[in-house]
């Protein structure tokens, strides 16, 4: 039965050259960390992962050994001190892991909840199925993408008026749930400029599978214009098209439901669309943002994400979906 | 008349006589019968097993590829909830309730549970409340909130239909089942011991059914209310829940969890006595550090009670209150450490022997490990606020309650299943099965830990390729069947036994507690004669005056008592189990049957809401119940 033996090693080798590759390449994985919180936590994942690989391979080598010492040894009585045994291996050993573990937590915990005074607030809300996103003091509404600058403490004020989500964004930081009648904060300091995504982690009905959320690290020059950007009440429409597709837009139902800032469209139903030219994706994530896919949002989002509150619009000319299409990725 | 010795074929005859239940379809619903009940668990546990397996499956098939249409999200989002309120209420936590009803009266010596025709209301209460479950499928409203039905999701504005109102009564339905069961566990452990047992002489696994009635006793109130609470609000309008009213969106995850992490220990509890009583008898010694695990078994109910905001640590609770939690969760871990050390010292100072039901048990010990060792990494804080509603957290819990739990399920069904039906399973496909179902599982959850990493949220019903997750969803998708197949393969060998088995001896496995002194599978009457116990291992110590329980059962010092050809089995009290008095086993009736139809109609009123039906199930239900307790002459006895 060493044959056994060799064949749980080589199992284990197996696994954990797994875990490494995939936490070494992953494009989203939690420990290809880009901001201070989730950098903590993978180090503390490093730190229990070493720990545990030795212990599965101590105590499964026992488990192996005992089971196939009768065969090696038939004749031979072991002298194993029972109660020996079992104080060491099952209290005195795994309390000085915990209490290794356990002081790790309480460090890590408290450095992870601090608030820091020069925090730039964001105010997000999950919705049914996709997230608002609020820059308090500058009037600044956008959807399913948050700007943040690098190296500025984010303190993301997590709320909903629907049900419960759960903010995730595994680059950056830990969840944190977003609770009816409780605001939860959820902080972060990003260390790296780029685009990461994220997805609500709560169950939270039928499109759950279908509410990501970007987060965009800006250097703070490139915030400020962004934020500076979104300040500042669009311009006419730039083309005649898109001037077409304003007209659409407020003749249809779209307005009913959303908001474009310097226009009569004030509707709160869907995710406010000022800058929706500018955002990366669409419907929280289920296509990417290319005139081709805005098209075809438009005529039916169900089909790409049954349920929603948008209706299909497919009795619209196609000039009138081209007219939208243009006005809508005109928005920036 | 006492039997102190080997009973006389008139002796036996006139057992028989007495104890046998009527033929047909009125014994099938009047039988009081412990091992039929424990059977009829065991069978209709593994029914609903297969069932929630199937969900499992399509839901894999689903998975395998990025953007697949196989399921549509209404149907994911049912399928996922059916099968883990499916494995949870009516999988796990049955089937360990029949393998106690079988097991617990033959390891105490005793000829039934203490209440055998709550027993049999207790079964019929399961199986109503199934039915009651999946009828939601033949209506086409399945429920979809999840498995633990969070709201305000599954409150009216966001869940109107009648699909949650399945799942919030089918549990508080359920709730009955557990409840009666765990107080008649309790009673018969503490009063049905055969002489002599004392508590610290009680086999492991009736340590660990005591621990799990407790549990159940002190944590299913809490679901129950949770539940109640929740149709109260989607039924009658109440706001305990509805935060505009003045109610607590967070109460309700307080009294789910309040269950529910104790509900894993219930779960598992049993499952390790499980193994504690298959590696002694395969290691050919007794069980190493007995005192330890019975302590640890005890300690584990205790502190299980306080570990349940580990479910809930991104919230946003107070770090404080978090952390002492988390160091709960953290010390939960030793007693486990205890019993995985006593099991590993029982092997290492035998001689193992490699049947199907050890490798079940060294199978579960090797996934029991990584699921304790995750198990501890989900307990810090900050690693948790990471992984937790990801596929790590799928594939941690996956390998306790499928690996710690399904697996010693499988060991115990080779290692008794012989004493159950009279007929051995075939070991050769027993260990094909095995080798399936460790090769598959592991291949199967393994990879799941790695797509938490890789951010892949837990309940979605699709994804998008170029995440990193498509390989990995394959490879666990086709390994699921894999797993599935092994399990296939003991179902078949447990049919195949049934025409084609070996008759099973006695004591096939040579093994030392009072349910291998009978024959197998055992009579009515289960002993003759009734036994008293000297020490820990009845058939392992030597006995002087030792006589046959029954007709070709192994011989054991057996006590005369007034009555023994009578329905009736001795009562012992005490630490130290002295005889004390004789109980009368009430004779077949429907009493049970029908007031758990009652009850079931009560249920199925509240569910359409329609008064008439409910009330005619009350009073069906308190008809029978004030029948039950008339004394009469026939049931004082």
């Amino acid at each position: 039965m060493s044959r056994w033996a060799r064949a749980r090693i080589v199992a284990v080798a197996i696994a954990v050259g797994v875990v490494v590759a995939s936490c070494g390449g992953g494009g989203h994985s939690m420990f290809d960390a880009k901001a201070s919180e989730a950098d903590r936590i993978a180090s503390v994942w490093w730190l229990m992962f070493g720990l545990a690989t030795a212990v599965y391979v101590v105590v499964a080598g026992f488990i192996i050994h005992a089971a196939t010492r009768g065969r090696r040894k038939r004749a031979s009585t072991s002298r194993l001190n029972e109660t020996k045994f079992i104080w060491i291996g099952g209290v005195i050993v795994p309390m000085v892991i915990l209490a290794i573990l356990a002081v790790v937590t309480v460090d890590t915990t408290s450095a992870l909840r601090n608030a820091s005074p020069h925090e730039l607030h964001i105010d997000v809300a999950g919705e049914l199925w996709w997230w608002q996103v609020r820059y308090p003091g500058t009037g600044v509404v956008t959807a399913n993408e948050i700007h943040v600058p690098r190296g500025t403490p984010i303190d993301l004020h997590l709320t909903s008026d629907n049900v419960i989500h759960s903010f995730w964004v595994p680059q950056l930081a830990g969840k944190m749930d977003t609770i009816p009648g409780q605001p939860n904060d959820l902080r972060f300091t990003a260390d790296t400029v780029g685009r990461y995504l994220g997805r609500c982690a709560e169950f939270c009905g039928l499109q759950h599978a279908h509410m990501g959320i970007e987060v965009v690290v800006d250097s703070p020059a490139d915030f400020g214009r962004w934020l500076a950007r979104r300040r500042r009440v669009p311009l006419e429409p730039a083309s005649e098209e898109a001037a077409a597709g304003q007209l659409v837009f407020q003749r249809e139902a779209c307005a009913g439901c959303h908001t474009i800032r310097g226009t009569d469209a004030s509707g709160t139903v869907g995710p406010d669309l000022t800058d929706v030219g500018s955002r990366a994706r669409l419907g929280a994530d289920t296509l990417l943002n290319t005139p081709e896919n805005m098209r075809a949002w438009i005529r039916d989002a169900q089909s790409f994400k049954s349920g929603i509150a948008m209706p299909p619009f497919r009795s619209l000319s196609t000039r009138d979906v081209d007219a939208l299409a243009s006005y809508l990725e005109s928005l920036r | 008349m006492a039997i102190t010795e080997k009973p006389t074929t008139q002796e036996t005859h006139e057992l028989e006589e007495r104890w046998e239940d009527a033929p047909g379809i009125p014994g099938f619903f009047n039988t009081v019968d412990h091992k039929r009940i424990g059977m009829r668990y065991i069978y209709t546990a593994f029914a609903f097993f297969f069932i929630a397996g199937a969900l499992a499956l399509v839901m894999r098939v689903q998975l395998a590829q990025p953007n697949a249409g196989v399921l549509s999200p209404e149907s994911y989002n049912e399928f996922f909830t059916m099968h883990g309120t499916t494995m949870i209420f009516l999988f796990n936590t049955p089937v360990l309730a029949g393998f106690g009803n079988y097991l617990v009266p033959l390891m105490l010596g005793s000829r039934d549970m203490a209440f055998p025709r709550l027993n049999a209301f207790s079964y019929w209460i399961f199986l109503l409340a199934g039915l009651f479950l999946f009828s939601s499928f033949l209506v086409g409203h399945p429920p979809n909130g999840g498995w633990f039905a969070y709201t305000p999701l599954t409150s009216k504005p966001y869940s109107s239909g009648i699909n949650i109102d399945f799942w919030g009564l089918g549990v508080v339905f359920i709730g009955i089942s557990t409840t009666v069961g765990a107080i008649n566990f309790i009673v018969s452990i503490f009063k049905l011991r055969a002489p002599g047992m004392t508590l610290n002489r009680m086999p492991i696994f009736v340590w660990s059914m005591l621990v799990f009635s407790f549990m159940v006793i002190f944590s299913v109130p809490a679901v129950t209310v949770a539940a109640g609470l929740l149709e109260l609000d989607r039924l009658f309008g109440t706001a305990f829940y509805s935060v505009g009213g003045g109610g607590s969106v967070l109460l309700y995850q307080h009294l789910f969890w309040f269950w529910g992490h104790p509900e894993v220990y219930i779960l598992f509890i049993p499952a390790t006595g499980m193994v504690s009583m298959i590696i002694p008898v395969f290691s050919r010694r007794p069980l190493a550090g007995y005192l330890w695990i019975a302590t640890a078994l005890v300690t584990v109910g205790f502190i299980s009670f306080g570990v349940w905001v580990h479910h809930m640590f991104a919230t946003g609770m107070p770090a404080l209150a978090l952390s002492f939690f988390s160091a709960v969760s953290l010390i939960i871990t030793l007693p486990s450490g205890v019993q995985f050390f006593a099991w590993i010292a029982t092997m290492w100072k035998g001689v193992v022997r490699f049947s199907t039901a050890m490798l079940f048990a060294i199978g579960f010990l090797l996934i029991f490990l990584l699921g304790g060792i995750t198990g501890v990494m989900v307990a810090i804080l900050p690693f948790d606020w990471q992984v937790t509603d990801s596929y790590f957290v799928v594939a941690h819990f996956h390998y306790v309650l499928n690996g710690a739990v399904v697996f010693p399920i499988f060991g115990a069904l080779y290692f008794w299943l012989p004493k159950m039906t009279g007929r051995m399973l075939d070991e050769r496909l027993g260990k094909i099965s095995f080798w399936t179902m460790f090769v598959g599982f592991n291949v199967a959850f393994f990879p799941m830990h790695i797509l938490g990493f890789l951010g892949m949220p837990r309940r979605i019903y699709t994804y998008d390729s170029g995440l990193g997750w498509d390989g990995l969803n394959l490879l666990i998708s086709i390994a699921s069947f894999v797993f599935a197949a092994g399990t296939l393969m003991t179902l078949y060998n447990f049919v195949r036994s049934q025409f084609r088995g070996a008759p099973a001896p006695p004591n096939p496995w040579d093994a030392d507690s009072l349910e291998w002194s009978t024959s197998s599978p055992p009579p009515e009457y289960n002993f003759a004669a009734m036994p008293v116990v000297t020490g820990r291992h009845p058939l392992w110590d030597p006995h002087p005056a030792a006589v046959e329980t029954t007709g070709d059962g192994a011989p054991i010092r057996a006590l005369g008592v007034a009555g023994a050809l009578d329905k009736e089995m001795p009562v012992s009290e005490g630490m130290d189990a002295r005889p004390q008095d004789v109980l009368g086993i009430p004779s077949p009736t429907y009493l049970p049957f029908v007031t758990a139809v009652g009850v079931g109609l009560l249920f199925v009123g509240l569910l359409v809401e329609a008064t008439l039906i409910g009330a005619v199930g009350v009073l069906i239900g308190a008809s029978a119940i004030v029948r039950w307790l008339w004394r009469t002459s026939e049931n004082l006895t």
